[in-house]
C-alpha cells in the first residue's frame, strides 16, 4: 500500500462525487478531495467566484458526504474570508464550537481581489481555515494573469512573453501576521496534505492553506500529468512544501537534491514562449528563495 | 429618559436597545460616532454582542452577511463612499434575503470631496432589493432602528435606515432613549426559521432554502423578491403600530401633514421635512393653502398610499436634496412615476436643493411656494433651488430653472 492509499484510509467517507463541473484531470478536485477527507465532520464550506463555486454547485450540488454534515455558501468575489469570519462568529454566538468554517477560495480571490479580508481576518485571528486553491490563474474566467501567476507563465492577458511582474509570496505574508498555522501542500502529497489539515483542525485561530492545483487547460498539457507535475514543482522547489507554526517557526520539506526548473516547465504550453535567459533567472530566483526559506527554517531550529 | 444627544448617538442608542450579536465597525466622516459609542458601550459591558472592527465597508456588510446566515442579529453603519464601496454586497444581502439593519449617514460622494449632506449615497442603492427609511428626526432615528429589526427579521429582507449628515448625525436634540425592558417587549430575541449549521448538506445562496435560487430560475427569484413588496408595506405599518401603542410615538410611511385644503403639496423627505413644517405653518398663518408630505419609506415605494393621498391635489413641490445628473431629482421621478394614470395629474415641480450640505433655508422653502402659487405649467425641467450667487441665472426653453 502506498502513502496515498494509506492517507485516504484515514476517511472511507467521499465528500465529491459526480456530476461535478471540474474538468478531467483538474487539480483542484482532487485537493477539495483530499482536504475534506482529512477534516471531516461538520463544515460550512464558504466558496467565492472562481473554478470550486460553480463546479460543486452546477449542474445541482455535488460536494455531498455520506454523513451529510457539509453546507456550502456562495458569496461576492473578494469576500470568502469575511463571509467565513462573519458565520464563525454566528455560529459561536449560538454556542457551536464545533462546526468548522472552511473559506475555499483560488488564487485570484485570494492574492487579488481579497486579499485586504484575508490580511484582516489573519490579523483579526478569526477562527476560520482559508484555503487558497492555487491554479496560478483567473482560470474560471479563460486563464488570465492573476497575483499568483508564476513569472514567465503565458495567460491570455500575458501575452507573448509571459507574466513579467515581481512574484507574490503568500506563506512569507503569513509569516508578517503571525498565524497560528499556516502551510503549501499540493495534491502529489495526499499524506502531507491530510497530516497538515488534520493538524489545523485541532489548532484555535486563523490557519492558511496554499494548495498548489495544476489546470490542465491554462497550463497546457495532458490531463494524465496533473499529479507528476504538482510533484516536479515540489521536487524542482518551485513550490517548496512548508509548514509554518506559531507565526515563525517554518519547517522546509528538504528531501532530495533539487531538480533543475527546465524539467517542470518544459512540460506546459504556458511557458512555451520563455526565452532561455529568463529559465536561468527563474532558476537562480527559486534557488534564492529555497536558501531564504531554508535559512530562516534554520534560525528556527537553532534558536529552540 | 429624556437625553440631548446627537443623530449619530440616537443610531448607536437604538442599535444599543436592539441588542445586536454581531456589530461591525469601520469609520467614515459623518457617520464614525456610531461605531465609537457602539465600542464604549461594548467596554462598558452593556452591549453583550461581538463587536469587530474590519477593514472595510464591504467587510463591515460582508462580515455581518456572514453572520446574519449564521442565524445571529447584526447591525453596522456607513456613509457616502462606504455605501458605494459596499455596493456589491447589498445586492447580496438582499438577494439572499438577510435580515440586516445598516444605518446609512447621508452624504454626497466625490468628486468633488464633500462631507456635508446629501441623500445621493442611499438613492443610489435604490435597485439593490433593500427597505430604505429615511429620518426626520434624532428621536425617529432611534426609534426606526429599533423598529426596523422587527421589519427585517418579520419579513427576512435588510433594511436601511437613512439620516441626514450634519444635520442629524452632528446636531443634538432631546430625545427619549426607551427603557431596555420595554424595547425587549417589542423586540424579541432573534429566532430565524433557517439557520446554516453546517448540517444541512446543501447549497445555499438565498435563505431560507425554499427560496433558493439554484434551481437555475434568476427570474423566478427576482419574481418572488419583487412580490414581497405588498408583505413589506403591511408588515412596516403593523410594525409602527405595535411601536406606538407601547411607546406613545409613531411614523407613518408616508405623513400628511395640513394636506387636507392644501393647493400646494410640499413633498419632502429627511431632515428638511422639519424646516418645510415650520413654512408650513407661517404661510398658513399668512393664508398661503399649503401643505406637506413627508416620505418617510423610500423603499419599496409606497406607490399606492401616495396615489390616494395626491390625487385631487392641484399642484405638487418636490424639494429634494440629490441630483440624478441629465435628469432630475430622484424623489421627483418615483413620484411622477407614481402618480402616472390619474386622471386631471396635479402640477408638478422638482425642486433640487440642499447639495452637498447648502443649507435649505425657510426663505428657499418660501420661494419654492411661491414659485408654484404663481406657475400654472410644471417644469419639465429641475428647479434649481437657492443655486449659489456666482452661477449665473440660466433659462430654458425661456423658463428660469433657478432659485437664488
Amino acid at each position: 500500500m502506498n502513502t496515498t492509499e494509506k492517507a485516504l484510509r484515514y476517511n472511507d467517507k467521499e465528500y465529491i462525487r459526480p456530476p461535478h463541473g471540474f474538468c478531467p484531470g483538474c487539480g483542484v478536485a482532487l485537493g477539495l478531495r483530499y482536504f475534506l477527507k482529512a477534516i471531516g465532520g461538520k463544515v460550512v464550506l464558504v466558496t467565492p467566484p472562481g473554478c470550486s463555486a460553480p463546479s460543486i454547485s452546477f449542474p445541482k450540488p455535488s460536494l455531498f458526504t455520506d454523513d451529510k454534515l457539509i453546507d456550502v455558501i456562495h458569496c461576492p468575489f473578494g469576500s470568502a474570508a469575511i463571509f467565513a469570519g462573519g458565520i464563525k462568529t454566528a455560529l459561536e454566538a449560538r454556542g457551536d464550537y464545533e462546526t468548522q468554517v472552511v473559506a475555499w477560495a483560488g488564487d485570484g480571490a485570494t492574492f487579488d481581489i481579497g486579499f485586504g479580508a484575508v490580511s484582516a481576518a489573519a490579523q483579526r485571528n478569526d477562527d476560520i481555515i482559508y484555503v487558497c486553491y492555487d491554479n496560478e490563474a483567473y482560470m474560471n474566467t479563460g486563464n488570465q494573469q492573476s497575483g499568483s501567476t508564476p513569472s514567465g507563465a503565458q495567460t491570455t492577458t500575458s501575452v507573448p512573453h509571459g507574466m513579467d511582474y515581481k512574484d507574490k509570496d503568500l506563506i512569507w505574508i503569513m509569516m508578517g501576521h503571525d498565524v497560528p498555522y499556516a502551510a503549501t501542500a499540493t495534491i502529489a502529497y495526499p499524506d502531507d496534505l491530510m497530516a497538515k489539515a488534520k493538524k489545523a483542525k485541532g489548532i484555535k485561530g486563523f490557519r492558511l492553506f496554499h494548495i498548489l492545483t495544476p489546470c490542465v487547460a491554462g497550463w497546457r498539457y495532458p490531463p494524465n500529468l496533473t499529479v507528476k507535475l504538482s510533484r516536479l514543482a515540489v521536487q524542482t522547489r518551485v513550490f517548496p512544501l512548508l509548514e509554518l507554526e506559531d507565526g515563525d517557526h517554518l519547517t522546509v520539506f528538504k528531501k532530495g537534491k533539487g531538480k533543475p526548473v527546465q524539467e517542470y516547465i518544459e512540460l506546459q504550453g504556458r511557458f512555451k514562449n520563455m526565452h532561455p535567459d529568463n529559465v536561468a533567472k527563474l532558476q537562480e530566483k527559486v534557488d534564492k528563495r529555497w536558501s531564504k526559506l531554508c535559512r530562516i527554517s534554520d534560525w528556527w531550529t537553532s534558536e529552540t | 429618559m429624556i437625553k440631548v444627544i446627537t443623530g449619530n448617538d440616537a443610531a448607536a442608542y437604538g442599535a444599543l436597545l436592539s441588542r445586536p450579536d454581531v456589530v461591525c465597525a469601520y469609520p467614515i466622516t459623518p457617520q464614525s460616532q456610531i461605531p465609537e459609542l457602539l465600542a464604549k458601550f461594548h467596554a462598558q459591558g452593556i452591549l453583550h454582542g461581538k463587536f469587530v472592527n474590519v477593514e472595510s465597508e464591504m467587510a463591515a456588510l460582508g462580515y455581518v452577511t456572514g453572520a446574519a446566515v449564521g442565524g445571529v442579529r447584526v447591525f453596522t453603519a456607513t456613509s457616502s463612499q462606504g455605501l458605494a464601496w459596499m455596493h456589491e454586497g447589498l445586492h447580496w444581502a438582499a438577494g439572499a434575503r438577510l435580515p440586516i439593519v445598516l444605518v446609512n449617514v447621508n452624504r454626497p460622494l466625490g468628486a468633488p470631496w464633500n462631507l456635508t449632506c446629501d441623500q445621493i449615497d442611499s438613492l443610489s442603492q435604490r435597485d439593490t432589493g433593500w427597505i430604505q427609511l429615511y429620518c426626520e428626526s434624532n428621536q425617529e432615528i432611534l426609534d426606526t432602528v429599533i423598529q426596523s429589526y422587527k421589519l427585517s427579521e418579520s419579513i427576512s429582507l435588510p433594511v436601511m435606515v437613512c439620516l441626514d449628515g450634519v444635520y442629524l448625525s452632528y446636531l443634538s436634540e432631546t430625545v427619549d432613549i426607551p427603557e431596555q425592558k420595554i424595547v425587549d417587549g417589542y423586540l424579541p430575541g432573534f429566532d430565524p426559521s433557517f439557520k446554516i449549521e453546517g448540517g444541512g448538506w446543501k447549497c445555499y445562496d438565498v435563505f431560507p432554502p425554499e427560496e433558493n435560487a439554484h434551481s437555475g430560475d434568476f427570474m423566478g427569484d427576482r419574481y418572488a423578491l419583487h412580490k414581497r413588496e405588498s408583505n413589506v408595506l403591511k408588515t412596516a405599518v403593523k410594525c409602527n403600530e405595535e411601536f406606538e401603542a407601547l411607546f406613545g410615538r409613531g411614523y407613518p410611511l408616508v405623513e400628511e401633514y395640513l394636506l387636507d385644503d392644501a393647493e400646494v403639496v410640499l413633498v419632502v423627505s429627511g431632515s428638511v421635512v422639519g424646516t418645510a413644517r415650520e413654512v408650513v405653518d407661517r404661510m398658513r398663518e399668512s393664508g398661503h393653502s399649503v401643505g406637506m408630505l413627508k416620505i418617510k419609506m423610500f423603499r419599496p415605494f409606497p406607490r399606492t398610499v401616495l396615489k390616494n393621498i395626491l390625487n385631487g391635489k392641484r399642484k405638487i413641490a418636490v424639494i429634494e436634496r440629490d441630483i440624478s445628473p441629465g435628469q432630475c431629482g430622484i424623489f421627483f421621478q418615483e413620484l411622477k412615476w407614481a402618480l402616472s394614470g390619474i386622471e386631471n395629474p396635479p402640477t408638478m415641480f422638482g425642486f433640487v436643493s440642499g447639495l452637498g450640505g447648502a443649507d435649505i433655508t425657510p426663505n428657499l422653502i418660501r420661494k419654492a411656494i411661491l414659485h408654484v402659487e404663481e406657475s400654472d405649467s410644471g417644469s419639465e425641467n429641475v428647479i434649481w433651488l437657492g443655486l449659489s450667487k456666482r452661477m449665473s441665472a440660466d433659462e430654458y426653453d425661456g423658463k428660469s430653472i433657478t432659485i437664488q
